[in-house]
C-alpha cells in the first residue's frame, strides 16, 4: 500500500489521537481508540521488524560482534519487501504469556510473526537461550540503573548502556511523547535493545521479584500512551500519566518514578501495552 | 446552523425527522398533493422543531454526555399523534408529536387572555366551545430511558412487534419495553472479563422487519452476528456469523480500520441485509453467511489516501446507507465526500454518484452524475481525487418508504431530492 507515512509517523500520530482523545467533549470514544490501537499496533510491528532486520544486516557487517547481535529472531525479510501484515494477532491473542516464550521467536507466529521470524530454526534455538537473555537483560537494567547487573556469561552490557552511545545497531529514530509539554519528538540515535526487550519477553530474564503480572484493570498503572516510547526511548523523562480515569481530566502525570526501574525489567508485552490502551478506555 | 447527526423519514413518509449535534430534532412534513403543480410532489416544510436533548454531566465519572442525536426512529402511527424515539449516548426518550388546531373558547369565568372575570358581571351562562386556531405542533416527552447505558449508544431499532425496541452500545444491547423506563433487558454482552482482551466494539444493530425474535448486530473487526432471542436470554452465542475473509493483498496499516463496519440495515422483505465500511457496501443474503452477494465499491479510490485519511480522522467517519423505498429493494444508496453520494443498481448494476450543494444543482433541475477521477488524466468535468473537499461529508442519507424522494444531509443542510416526474 502506498503510504507517505512511516511506522515512525504513524506511532507518533496515533499516540496523538489517543492523548487527544482524552480531552474530547464526551468522554473516551471506545470505538475510535480501539481501532487506533490497531493502528498502533500495526505500525509498531511493522517499525520493530524493520529493526530487526537492520539489526541483522548489520550483524552481517560485524561479525565480531555477532555473539550477542545474533539475534535469533530476526533474519532478514526478504528482499525488504513490506511486511505482510496477514496474520496479525489480535491484541488478545498475545495476552498468553506461554505463548511468547521462545516457542513464539522460533516462529511460532505468535509475537513477532510474519517474515521476521522465518529464520531457520537452528539458529534461533540456541542463541535465544544464551546470549539474547543476557543481551536483553542488559538492556533491560540499562535504562534505570545504568549497566545494572550482568548475568553470568553475558557480555555485552556496557555495550547497551544508554551512556555509552549505543552499539552499531543501536542507531535509529524513536519517538516520545512528552505528556508534559505534550510535545512528540523523534529522536535519533535511540536505543534497540529496549525494543527487542519487549518484543522478546520470555528472554528477557529479569531479577525475580521483578516480574508483574498483567495489570489488572482498574489499578492505577503508570502506563501512558506514551510510555512504549518512553520505554523504548529508556529517557526518564515524562512522567508516565496515570492510567484508571477514562476521559474527562487532562492527564495528571503520575509521578511513579520509582515503578520506572521495575517497569522496564518487567515484561512489557507487544499487546497488553496496546492492552494497556484499551484498559484506559474502560468507563466502567 | 448545527451539524446534522440523523434523517429518518416516518412509516407514511409524510414526516421527515433530523437530528442534530446540539440535541435538536426539526421535523419535516410534506405538503399535500398541488393539484396546480402536479409536476412535483409536495414540498417538504418545517413541522416541528424540539430540543430533545440537553448537555448532562456524570459526576461520578467525570464525564460529559453529549446532546447529539445518534439516532431517530418512528414509531408506527396508532392515533392522531406521532411518536419516535430519539437518543442521545447514554438516553433514549419516546416524544410524543402532536397538532392542535382548535382551542376552547368561551369560558364563564376566564376572559379569552387567561384574565379571571369578576363573577359578578357574569349575568349569562355558555357552553365553552373549541373553535379553530392557527395550528401549533407539540412535542412532548413520554418517556424517558435513562442509565441502562455505560457505553456509548451507537443504535436503537423498533421490533416489529411494536412493543419493544432495542438500543446498543459498544459493548452491550438491551431490550426495552416501550412503556416501561425503569426496567431494560440486556440481550447481549460482550464485554470481556479484562478489558485489556477487547478486541472488538459493537457498532451498530437492527431487529429483523418481520421476525420479532430477530435481530442482528454488526462488529468494528467486519462482522454481523444474526441472534435469536428464543434460543437464551442472553444471546451472546450467535445464531449465524456473517463474515467475509479479507483479501490479504489489500492488508495495510489500516486494516482493521476500514472493515469496520458503520451501518447495517435489513432490506424491507428481511431476506438481505445490506453493511456499509469505510470503502463499499455489501449485500448479504441471511441464508449465506461466508461472503456477501453483492459488493460495491462506493470510493475505491481512497485506498490510496488512507495515510492522510487517518491522520485528518476521516477514515473514523461512519457512513450509513439505506435501501429504496419500495417493495423491490433494487436501489442503495450512500454518502462520500465532497458532498458526493452514490447510488448502485442492484439489478443494472450500474451506479451513479451525484452531488448535493447548492452551487452546483439549481432547485428543480435535474441533477448531473459526477465522476471522479482517481488517477491519469482528467477528462473535463471529471474531478480529481485530490481536490475532493474531506470536509464535505455525506454520512446521513434516508430515502422515502413508498415514493423515490431522498434526503441527503451534508454537513449543515438537508436536501431533499424526488425523481423527475413528467
Amino acid at each position: 500500500m502506498e503510504c507517505t507515512l512511516d511506522a515512525q509517523s504513524l506511532i507518533s500520530i496515533s499516540l496523538r489521537k489517543i492523548h487527544s482523545s482524552r480531552t474530547q467533549r464526551g468522554g473516551i470514544k471506545l470505538h475510535k481508540n480501539l481501532l487506533v490501537s490497531y493502528v498502533l499496533r500495526n505500525a509498531r510491528q511493522l517499525y520493530l521488524s524493520e529493526r530487526y532486520a537492520e539489526l541483522y544486516r548489520r550483524q552481517q557487517h560485524y561479525p565480531d560482534g555477532a555473539p550477542l547481535l545474533a539475534m535469533p529472531a530476526c533474519p532478514p525479510p526478504a528482499a525488504a519487501a513490506p511486511p505482510e501484515l496477514a496474520g496479525l494477532p489480535l491484541p488478545a491473542d498475545t495476552q498468553d504469556r506461554e505463548a511468547r516464550s521462545c516457542a513464539a521467536v522460533r516462529g511460532g507466529a505468535e509475537l513477532l510473526e510474519v517474515p521476521v521470524c522465518a529464520a531457520p530454526p537452528e539458529l534461533q534455538r540456541a542463541p535465544c537461550r544464551d546470549s539474547s537473555p543476557g543481551f536483553y537483560r542488559a538492556a533491560g537494567s540499562a535504562g534505570p540503573g545504568g549497566g545494572g547487573s550482568t548475568p553470568p556469561g553475558l557480555l555485552y552490557a556496557a555495550g547497551c548502556d544508554f551512556g555509552s552511545g549505543g552499539a552499531p545497531h543501536c542507531s535509529s529514530r524513536t519517538t516520545v511523547l512528552d505528556l508534559d509539554t505534550h510535545v512528540v519528538t523523534t529522536v535519533e540515535n535511540g536505543y534497540l535493545h529496549q525494543d527487542c526487550c519487549s518484543q522478546c519477553p520470555c528472554c528477557c530474564q529479569p531479577a525475580p521479584g521483578l516480574a508483574s503480572p498483567p495489570p489488572t484493570p482498574g489499578t492505577k498503572r503508570k502506563y501512558s500512551p506514551g510510555q512504549e516510547e518512553e520505554e523504548e526511548e529508556g529517557v526518564e523523562e515524562g512522567e508516565p500519566g496515570g492510567g484508571g480515569v477514562a476521559g474527562g481530566p487532562p492527564f495528571a502525570p503520575c509521578t511513579k518514578r520509582a515503578r520506572f526501574e521495575e517497569y522496564s525489567a518487567e515484561h512489557p508485552q507487544d499487546s497488553s501495552n496496546i492492552s494497556n490502551l484499551i484498559s484506559i478506555f474502560g468507563s466502567g | 446552523a448545527d451539524i446534522i447527526s440523523t434523517v429518518e423519514f416516518n412509516h407514511s413518509g409524510e414526516l421527515l425527522a433530523t437530528g442534530d449535534k446540539g440535541g435538536r430534532v426539526v421535523i419535516f412534513q410534506q405538503e399535500q398533493e398541488n393539484k396546480t403543480q402536479s409536476h412535483s410532489r409536495g414540498e417538504y416544510n418545517v413541522y416541528s422543531t424540539f430540543q430533545s436533548h440537553e448537555p448532562e454531566f456524570d459526576y461520578l465519572k467525570s464525564l460529559e454526555i453529549e446532546e447529539k442525536i445518534n439516532k431517530i426512529r418512528w414509531l408506527p402511527q396508532k392515533n392522531a399523534a406521532q411518536f419516535l424515539l430519539s437518543t442521545n449516548d447514554k438516553t433514549i426518550k419516546l416524544w410524543k408529536i402532536s397538532e392542535r388546531d382548535k382551542r376552547p373558547e368561551g369560558y364563564n369565568l376566564k376572559e379569552e387572555d387567561g384574565r379571571y372575570r369578576d363573577p359578578t358581571t357574569v349575568t349569562t351562562l355558555r357552553v365553552p366551545v373549541f373553535r379553530p386556531m392557527d395550528l401549533m405542533v407539540e412535542a412532548s416527552p413520554r418517556r424517558i430511558f435513562a442509565n441502562a447505558h455505560t457505553y456509548h449508544i451507537n443504535s436503537i431499532s423498533i421490533n416489529s412487534d411494536y412493543e419493544t425496541y432495542l438500543s446498543a452500545d459498544d459493548l452491550r444491547i438491551n431490550l426495552w419495553h416501550l412503556e416501561i423506563t425503569d426496567r431494560s433487558f440486556n440481550i447481549v454482552d460482550i464485554k470481556p472479563a479484562n478489558m485489556e482482551e477487547l478486541t472488538e466494539v459493537i457498532t451498530a444493530a437492527e431487529f429483523h422487519p418481520n421476525s420479532c425474535n430477530t435481530f442482528v448486530y454488526s462488529s468494528s473487526k467486519g462482522t454481523i452476528r444474526l441472534c435469536d432471542m428464543r434460543a437464551s436470554a442472553l444471546c451472546d452465542r450467535h445464531s449465524k456469523l456473517f463474515e467475509e475473509p479479507e483479501d490479504p493483498s489489500n492488508r495495510s496499516f489500516f486494516s482493521e480500520i476500514i472493515s469496520s463496519i458503520s451501518d447495517v440495515k435489513f432490506s424491507h422483505s428481511g431476506r438481505y441485509m445490506m453493511t456499509r465500511d469505510y470503502l463499499s457496501v455489501k449485500i448479504w443474503d441471511l441464508n449465506m453467511e461466508n461472503r456477501p452477494v453483492e459488493t460495491y465499491q462506493v470510493h475505491e479510490y481512497l485506498r490510496s489516501k488512507l495515510c492522510s485519511l487517518y491522520e485528518n480522522d476521516c477514515i473514523f467517519d461512519k457512513f450509513e446507507c439505506c435501501w429504496n423505498g419500495s417493495d423491490r429493494q433494487v436501489i442503495v444508496m450512500t454518502g462520500s465526500y465532497n458532498n458526493f453520494f452514490r447510488m448502485f443498481d442492484r439489478n443494472t448494476k450500474r451506479d451513479i454518484t451525484l452531488e448535493a450543494s447548492r452551487e452546483n444543482n439549481k432547485p428543480r433541475t435535474v441533477l448531473k452524475p459526477r465522476k471522479v477521477c482517481a488517477s491519469g488524466k482528467r477528462k473535463k468535468d471529471e474531478i480529481s481525487v485530490d481536490s475532493l473537499d474531506f470536509n464535505k461529508k455525506i454520512l446521513h442519507t434516508a430515502w422515502h418508504p413508498k415514493e423515490n424522494i431522498i434526503a441527503v444531509a451534508t454537513t449543515n443542510n438537508l436536501y431533499i431530492f424526488q425523481d423527475k416526474m413528467n
